[in-house]
């Protein structure tokens, strides 16, 4: 593979996690706890998807095989997408749904970070303006993990039933990819070395004061979503998502 | 429009000669045009029908988010997702600054949200109509937001200081709303293939005549007018609106090229306005009373919504609560 290709491929990572967790938010759409909260996961939900659009657009450009950043959104396959795991989980109830947040954030946080500062001008673009954003959704997030887990019993059994539930999808934050090691070392993209210690780093924090039990470090197993190996999840919500585009090839909307 | 059938619990207009020295003093200074804020005096009546209004307004940008939330998860592309996003986030955020007005006049936001959950207050009958196609939503930004739009640039101008100034911040979104839901349609009508017409023409056939109906009866039919005019909380009669709306409407749907569901539209030379055939009460009533397609699904949503949510409003406050007393501590 080129390197144009591993940097579309890890441009689609990108775009596929902050799409999904986005499509995740707008089911929340008038089913949120209070109205501040519904005004704030459409604000991260649409700062996200504004993202993947930034991500995808860049990676069109690079595969230059016809395909626009609506045809990466609207006509790839679940076997195609390479989002995290933890981001096509359904949402649960809100202890799950602000833990799958904040293990993204955490781990979208120093990712951008690293990214902000890329050899690749357009991709320090994006990364420049989404650091800003990503900064909010990570303050947000970690506030409501510490007021959920250090409110009431029954929040803080709720949240820790989260963690059991999710856990296991964090080893994607903290594993060493190859390719994205790969391109870290020409400066690219962000250093999976960095981003794992920084999440657990974060994660460790929160969850203290928060007074969560911070379980063993997850280990790999059968699924990875960088390979296109997702949870039966991402496939219904594909089917939810691209429906219109599908139903429709070469209808403008 | 958002707000239909308010309620003033006056049977009869007062003279300036009826009322007391307050209510005098109070009615010449809304007849001066001077705002009224939430520390003047002001008849209980006038601060019962404000609350009604406000509240009914504040309740309806919220369920109003369900029937475009259905379309939500399935918006075509990336843009129009975003745009729907934005469209609905700004709806929570007008909902927000209408229960603050509300709150100005000393209602309870939370009680208020547990009479609309009861049942025993009402959001506007629109909301009730289920979204079917995605040419809905281009529908619903149009026509729905179009007729809101009419009714809240009268209310800029309404008597009460805080609902104007509301209303003045909320229409600046709601025709950036209007225009993106017109260019739905015309680019579904110019650029799309037939089935695509066919969903706009659909959406326009259901949507027509619930648009109309958001301005609520006809003059003749409304009891409450003349004291919400009087008080200059309405600025204008409901038909006087429909019409408003109606004769910038009708152009903008030939524009389109579509058609409305009313065999009697045309214009009149003579009046210079268009002609519209008989407005189906009986169906509003029905919609208003609970029995519209969709009242009882809305309903249960929010309540629901809020509901599941007290575990983790209650989570909030417990653990504002612990801050505090570390905070006292040290």
């Amino acid at each position: 593979m080129s390197q144009r290709n591993d940097l579309a491929e890890y441009l689609l990572r990108l775009g596929d996690s902050a799409l999904v967790t986005g499509q995740r938010l707008c089911e929340w759409c008038g089913r949120a706890p209070a109205l501040e909260e519904e005004l704030a996961l459409m604000n991260v939900g649409l700062d996200l998807i504004g993202q993947a659009r930034g991500w995808y657009d860049y990676a069109a450009e690079l595969l230059d095989d016809g395909r626009n950043a609506d045809a990466l959104a609207f006509k790839r396959e679940e076997r195609d997408f390479r989002n995290l795991l933890i981001v096509e989980q359904p949402n649960g109830d809100y202890a799950i749904t602000t833990l799958k947040l904040f293990f993204y954030d955490a781990w979208h946080l120093p990712t951008l970070e690293q990214l902000s500062e890329s050899s690749d001008e357009r991709i320090a673009g994006v990364a420049g303006k989404a650091l800003k954003e990503a900064r909010y959704h990570f303050k947000r997030s970690s506030e409501w993990v510490i007021r959920l887990g250090d409110g009431t019993d029954e929040s803080h059994r709720r949240i820790s039933d989260a963690v059991d539930r999710l856990w296991r999808y964090t080893i994607e934050m903290v594993n060493i990819d190859p390719l994205e090691q790969e391109l870290a070392k020409t400066g690219l993209a962000a250093d999976p070395a960095f981003v794992a210690e920084q999440w657990q780093a974060r994660v460790a924090k929160v969850f203290e004061e928060a007074t969560l039990k911070l379980p063993e470090p997850a280990v790999p197993f059968y699924l990875n979503g960088r390979q296109g190996l997702h949870t039966e999840h991402l496939g219904q919500l594909l089917a939810e998502m691209q429906f219109l585009p599908r139903a429709y090839p070469d209808a403008t909307w | 429009m958002y707000a239909q059938l308010v309620d003033t619990g006056v049977k009869r207009v007062k003279s300036l000669d009826e009322m007391t020295p307050e209510e005098r003093a109070f009615q010449e200074k809304v007849d001066a045009d001077i705002k009224i804020e939430p520390k003047n005096w002001m008849p209980e009546g006038y601060r019962r029908t404000l609350i009604r209004q406000i509240s009914q307004h504040a309740h309806s940008e919220v369920v109003g988010m369900l029937p475009e939330g259905n379309w939500l998860t399935r918006a075509p592309s990336l843009k129009r997702k975003l745009q729907l996003m934005a469209k609905i986030q700004d709806e929570a955020g007008h909902g927000l600054y209408l229960y603050s007005a509300m709150e100005t006049l000393g209602a309870d936001r939370d009680e208020e949200i547990e009479k609309l959950h009861a049942g025993k207050v009402k959001y506007s009958s629109i909301f009730n109509y289920p979204t079917l196609n995605w040419a809905d939503i281009g529908a619903i930004g149009w026509l729905v937001d179009g007729a809101a739009i009419v009714n809240q640039v009268a209310l800029q101008r309404t008597s009460y200081g805080p609902y104007s100034r509301a209303m003045i911040r909320i229409c600046k979104e709601e025709s950036f709303h209007q225009r993106q839901g017109y260019d739905i349609l015309l680019t579904m009508m110019r650029e799309g293939n037939d089935a695509q017409k066919a969903m706009v023409q659909d959406a326009i056939n259901r949507f027509w005549w619930p648009s109309l109906m958001m301005f609520g009866p006809h003059d003749a039919d409304s009891p409450n007018s003349a004291q919400s005019m009087s008080w200059k909380i309405k600025r204008h009669t409901n038909d006087e609106l429909r019409q408003r709306f109606l004769d910038q409407t009708v152009p903008q749907l030939e524009f389109l090229g579509c058609t409305a569901p009313d065999p009697d539209l045309k214009w009149n030379e003579k009046t210079g306005h268009y002609d519209f055939g008989p407005i189906d009460w009986a169906e509003f009533y029905a919609v208003i009373a609970g029995n519209g397609p969709c009242n009882r699904e809305r309903l249960e949503t929010r309540r629901n919504a809020i509901e599941d949510g007290q575990w983790v409003r209650e989570a909030a406050t417990a653990h504002a609560a612990k801050r505090a007393k570390k905070q006292t501590a040290a």
